[in-house]
């Protein structure tokens, strides 16, 4: 086990005024850079269209940014599309495009940043822009065999309670991709495992023993949140955020939260930051818990199933005694918490993630003797370094192929940089090495839910947050699976006029494919679990 | 590997007594806000007016919840001077509304139901104490009930979710699939109401829309043994909770 360094650390850092010149040379006179904040450091107005290609390729492959994802905004009279990268160590940057609303065509950066191929996906569903030169656009979100065309659910225009003549094809078909001789296509879900799996449909192509293409086809649980909050209360939306992916619920309201303070300019008081990243925690623990367990699951290995089950099924009984919600529901509000803990209550919750604790590394030892268990998760799945760079991984599963982007570190949120602790990478990329990031950031966390225990000094938890004319900004959170972006708009009134959730989720279905592909049938679901991806939160 | 067989024996049991006893260990239910009386008109108003998605309705100094619509946002217990009674338990299923009786199952089906789950757009919450049914901790092969994996040798569909557009196809024929003496149970509140996701151009604002539901499980999630509950109502081994009952207001 290594813990990367990340550049904020290291010489590798490249400061704002610096980047500024850097693209003050190339870019003199295709982009106007303005200083901007609620959230970015820096955002680039495109003078010209034509120029977003190679400004994202610059940002992406030679200043080494993250992309962030896309977030498309229609306003009265034009388009904003704003791609958000992130400079580790600096901070967000946000390339804006702003078009008449006229416009129909939008270039395709999907050559220059893979990683955009899906938020173009979306918004040419959702929205009807087209992205000239992506190689795959259509059947996504609405998928093709029940919605006509030209339903653009997201447009101004388009109410949220209207009723859809439904249109049921069945003599859609999937686009099959391998055309060899005998080859044909093993069809899985969307209600596979007896249900038990979230609802997503594999398409998995192949001419006998391993899969050659796996297509997974996602949005079965799309309910519209982004489309529902329009138009309505921030109190009300913070119910959506919290619930549209309840396994990651905190991480997800807190970056919510985030976003509607930095719209006020209010900060959560320094005893509801410490108590935030306490349960942020206590969620990573609990989520990796889980996702042990449905590993040891995949691989049909009873004793270590039922010994990680009862360490999740703990941590949320602790969960539940501590907050009143087993998921965490109800506890994050814009400018702070609901409520306050007393002493004693925090110091049961520690026995409890002490345990938990010595459970997993107990766990661990024992898996690490079990040769018939490592057999099937060593060399399997492998995403190497350069593909995961390449697919812009995020959170442990990229973490597993050296790409040490944590939002933790690289561009801290409450108070997250007055913490001592690693961010734990591997670099063989495979499901073992997945598994050990794992129990690393199990670990990890259990270390800084101590020092937010000892570093918490009495004091309100909450301060009135609203009161100001509007406004846009972006909050985040390393939510357990990964960077979690929560882009929010409010109108004059402080009603919501534009939310979007770019989740880890999203992110990381995009590469799953590139594990399947080229492995047996029997590790699909190995695959899968060490994977760990939620589709309700990718589909939000 | 033998030490695996050596640590599973010495974990001893660890499965809870319910439904024999009731479950006494802390933190597996979130409860649940109940029916209250208040002193004053004004104060059961206040506790109707907090709820983001009208599950209280005030009625004089009582306020009624309506558990089916209920998401647990704690509102009412945290946000007012006076909250709602807060009722700790799990047994919470019932029927849906203007069912008088309940359609359980044959008594052949009592120690032997095969359950089938489809998620129809759910957070992932539900679907997630669904799966800790099978969690040692809760075991309920014991008490004969077992997930399926097809729908052909399934005696209970259990649904999950709101039923989003996209779910609403697969989620028929799943049910199709399903031979005679079947019966449906909508889990969680979005499964009952729609809940927070309501009814909408992609959402049909739960299972009852789109299927005829049997039994409800209300909650946001329901924790296992709420499901488990649900389960026993269904063969007959437990009977449903009386929505009716207001409680005083406790100080």
């Amino acid at each position: 086990m290594t813990a990367c360094s990340s550049p904020a650390d290291g010489n590798e850092q490249i400061g704002q005024s610096d980047l500024t010149a850097a693209l003050g040379e190339r870019f003199r006179n295709e982009v106007s850079p303005i200083q901007a904040e609620r959230g970015y450091v820096l955002t680039l107005s495109l003078i010209q269209t034509s120029s977003l290609p190679s400004l994202c390729r610059f940002l992406f492959w030679d200043l080494g940014c993250q992309f962030g994802g896309m977030i498309a905004e229609e306003l009265s009279d034009h388009w904003c599309l704003h791609y958000t990268f992130l400079l580790p160590g600096s901070g967000w940057i946000d390339v804006l495009l702003s078009l008449p609303i006229g416009t129909t065509t939008v270039p395709s950066i999907v050559a220059e940043v893979n990683a955009v191929d899906w938020h173009e996906r979306e918004v040419e569903d959702l929205f009807g822009i087209h992205f000239e030169g992506h190689p795959r656009l259509g059947d996504f979100i609405l998928h093709d065999q029940i919605w006509r065309e030209g339903i653009e659910p997201m447009r101004k225009s388009f109410p949220v309670s209207c009723e859809l003549k439904r249109k049921l094809d069945l003599e859609w078909q999937p686009l099959l991709i391998v055309g060899d001789p005998g080859s044909f296509a093993m069809p899985v879900g969307p209600v596979y495992d007896g249900g038990l799996g979230e609802s997503v449909h594999f398409l998995l192509e192949t001419v006998g023993e391993d899969v050659i293409r796996a297509v997974p086809r996602l949005f079965y649980n799309y309910r519209a949140v982004e489309k529902l909050a329009e138009g309505r209360s921030v109190a009300d939306v913070l119910l959506l955020a919290e619930r549209f992916a309840a396994t990651s619920a905190f991480a997800h309201s807190l970056a919510f939260c985030q976003a509607v303070e930095k719209i006020h300019t209010v900060e959560a008081p320094p005893r509801a930051a410490i108590l935030r990243v306490l349960i942020c925690e206590l969620e990573r623990l609990r989520h990796h818990a889980g996702a042990i367990a449905a590993i040891c699951e995949s691989t049909a290995f009873g004793v270590s199933t039922a010994h990680a089950s009862i360490i999740e099924e703990e941590l949320l009984r602790a969960s539940c005694v501590l907050i009143g919600h087993r998921y965490l529901f109800g506890l994050n509000i814009p400018g702070g918490l609901s409520r306050d803990f007393e002493s004693g209550e925090y110091q049961r919750l520690l026995l409890s993630v002490d345990k938990a604790e010595k459970d997993l590394s107990t766990l661990e030892s024992r898996l690490r003797y079990s040769s018939s268990f490592l057999d099937r998760l060593e060399d399997v799945g492998v995403i190497g370094i350069d593909s995961a760079r390449y697919l812009n991984l995020v959170g442990p599963i990229g973490r597993a192929s050296a790409q040490h982007c944590d939002l933790r570190k690289a561009c801290p949120y409450s108070g997250y940089e007055g913490y001592a602790f690693d961010v734990p990478c591997e670099k063989e990329g495979d499901g073992y090495a997945r598994l050990r990031v794992l129990f690393a950031e199990a670990t990890q966390s259990v270390r800084l839910i101590h020092q937010a225990i000892d570093a918490l000094q009495p004091g309100a938890v909450r301060v009135p947050c609203g009161g100001s004319p509007g406004g846009a900004a972006l909050g985040w959170a390393e939510a357990p699976r990964g960077a979690a972006l929560h882009w929010l708009s409010l109108d004059e009134k402080g009603l919501v006029d534009r939310y979007h959730a770019i989740t880890p989720s999203f992110s990381n279905w995009h590469g799953f494919h590139e594990a399947a592909e080229d492995f047996a049938f029997q590790d699909f679901p190995i695959i899968l679990a060490t994977f760990g991806l939620s589709a309700t939160e990718c589909d939000r | 590997m033998s030490f695996w067989f050596w640590h599973g024996l010495r974990s001893g049991i660890r499965t809870t007594h319910y439904p024999r006893r009731a479950e006494a260990a802390l933190g597996v239910s979130p409860g649940c806000p109940v029916n209250t009386e208040f002193s004053s008109d004004g104060e059961a108003q206040t506790a109707a007016a907090i709820c983001p998605v009208d599950a209280i309705v005030a009625h004089g100094k009582s306020a009624f919840v309506d558990q089916g619509k209920c998401v647990h946002c704690q509102r009412c217990r945290l946000s007012i001077p006076s909250p709602m009674n807060w009722d700790t338990g799990y047994e919470w299923s019932r029927l849906p509304a203007g069912q008088a009786e309940s359609m359980t199952l044959p008594s052949a089906f009592s120690r032997s139901m095969h359950v089938m789950v489809v998620d129809a757009g759910d957070c992932g919450a539900c679907l997630h104490e669904v799966k800790q049914l099978n969690n040692p901790l809760y075991n309920i092969h014991r008490l004969g009930f077992f997930f399926t994996a097809t729908p052909r040798t399934a005696d209970l569909l259990l649904v999950v979710g709101p039923v989003s557009e996209n779910m609403r196809g697969p989620l028929l024929k799943t049910w199709e699939a399903m031979p005679a003496t079947r019966r449906v149970m909508a889990v969680g509140s979005c499964a009952i109401s729609g809940g927070v996701f309501g009814h909408s151009f992609i959402c049909a604002g739960g299972v009852g829309s789109v299927l005829p539901v049997d039994f409800e499980v209300p909650g946001n999630p329901p924790p296992p043994l709420a499901i488990l509950h649900g389960l026993l109502v269904a063969t007959g081994r437990k009977s449903v909770v009386d929505t009716e009952r207001v409680s005083e207001r406790r100080s």
